[in-house]
């Protein structure tokens, strides 16, 4: 992965995939901040993390604001709930202009929700199945 | 109107139940099955069970064909899922979200929900203004909080006791809308006099509702803070 230096980045929900991101973003060289409402899910944090963690409701201005929200180059809104991760990941890209917002939703029927409010979609059940047809050979 | 309602608890049942009886067609959409059967058997509503962030959902509820949606779940981000996804995705007229934390109201209007209400910032409003003053009856907020519509009952020893309506010092954006005295209703102008035991219906501005409150109800603080003018 290229080294991406002076790169500020806030990840919210640190479960698997919060982790894994935060985990890489760290190791490439972005200065990350993790936000779970569970402290105990930072425990799983591995040693090559070097960033920042916050326990608080992502969903209150005040635990995004203690993120410095509006200084952050990329915010990816990975919690287990797609109405939590959409609800931040529109504060972050229309109340704080952050450029690049991505967003990990459950329900492939929300990507046009995503795109609407200029959103990248993180759309799990979609990337799995794809993945899975190409493996099996049945999609290009 | 065809109307949905969104969320469960008793909240979502009063609310129904008041609006199927002023004749509108209620559709209910709650996400617990056995709640929906309950629902179902005490509301005239169609009961619909399922999670309303699910845009499938909503589509199976005829969200199409609704006049209005209103969102009162305990989770604002749900509320406000639910209503985008309504007036974006589907096109409904008049969406309502409850905001539990009062923080966010903003936030929902400048996300493109723009009739929000807020039940803790109501309700604690209320409370306080209930607190202060015994000769409250009734009071209800209006245009979105701005202004207050109150039932006043004017004591033996308020200020205004035999003063007509012109001659009162009452803030700008103060009306009174109607008196209730004895068995009759007024509904007076500036020559009506105002007499004790009279229950008045004002209408006021929420920022000048205390000291149109002390004013009329002859409050220490209004009587020490300025002299009353003839």
């Amino acid at each position: 992965m290229s080294t991406v230096r002076g790169v500020y980045a806030v990840v919210v929900g640190c479960g698997r995939l919060g982790l894994y991101l935060a985990g890489a973003l760290s190791e490439s060289g972005c200065s990350v901040v993790v936000v779970d409402i569970d402290s105990s899910r930072f425990l799983d944090l591995g040693a090559g993390f070097s960033g920042f963690t916050i326990e608080g409701d992502a969903v209150e201005l005040a635990t995004l604001e203690q993120s410095k929200i509006g200084k952050a180059d990329i915010f990816i809104a990975a919690t287990g709930s797609d109405s939590v991760n959409l609800m931040v990941s529109q504060i972050a890209r229309t109340i704080y202009g952050v450029k690049k917002v991505a967003t990990r939703i459950y329900d492939p029927a929300l990507e046009p929700q995503c795109r609407r409010a200029d959103l990248l979609p993180i759309s799990t059940v979609t990337t799995a199945a794809v993945s899975v047809l190409r493996a099996l050979g049945l999609q290009e | 109107m065809n109307i949905t309602i969104v969320g469960g608890g008793v909240l979502a049942f009063f609310i129904s139940r008041s609006l199927g009886e002023k004749g509108h067609r209620v559709t209910v959409i709650n996400r617990d099955p056995a709640e929906c059967t309950q629902l179902a058997r005490r509301l005239k509503a169609t009961v619909v069970s399922g999670n309303a962030t699910h845009p499938a959902v909503l589509e199976d509820a005829g969200v199409r064909q609704q006049h209005a949606v209103i969102a009162i779940t305990s989770h604002d981000e749900d509320n406000l899922l639910i209503c985008q996804l309504a007036s974006g995705m589907f096109g409904v007229r008049r969406v309502l979200a409850m905001v539990n934390d009062p923080r966010s109201e903003e936030l929902f209007h400048k996300l493109g929900v723009p009739e929000t209400f807020s039940v803790t910032t109501i309700l604690s409003s209320l409370i306080e203004q209930r607190a202060s003053f015994d000769s409250i009856i009734n009071l209800f907020p209006a245009a979105n909080g701005s202004l207050e519509v109150v039932e006043v009952l004017v004591p033996d020893e308020a200020p205004c006791v035999g003063r007509t309506l012109s001659s009162l010092a009452l803030p700008a954006s103060t009306l009174i809308a109607a008196i209730s005295r004895g068995k009759d209703e007024i509904v007076p102008n500036g020559k009506t006099t105002l007499a004790a035991c009279d229950r008045m219906l004002v209408v006021t501005r929420h920022d000048s509702f205390a000291e149109v409150m002390a004013y009329l109800t002859g409050g220490i603080e209004w009587a020490v803070r300025q002299p009353v003018r003839k």
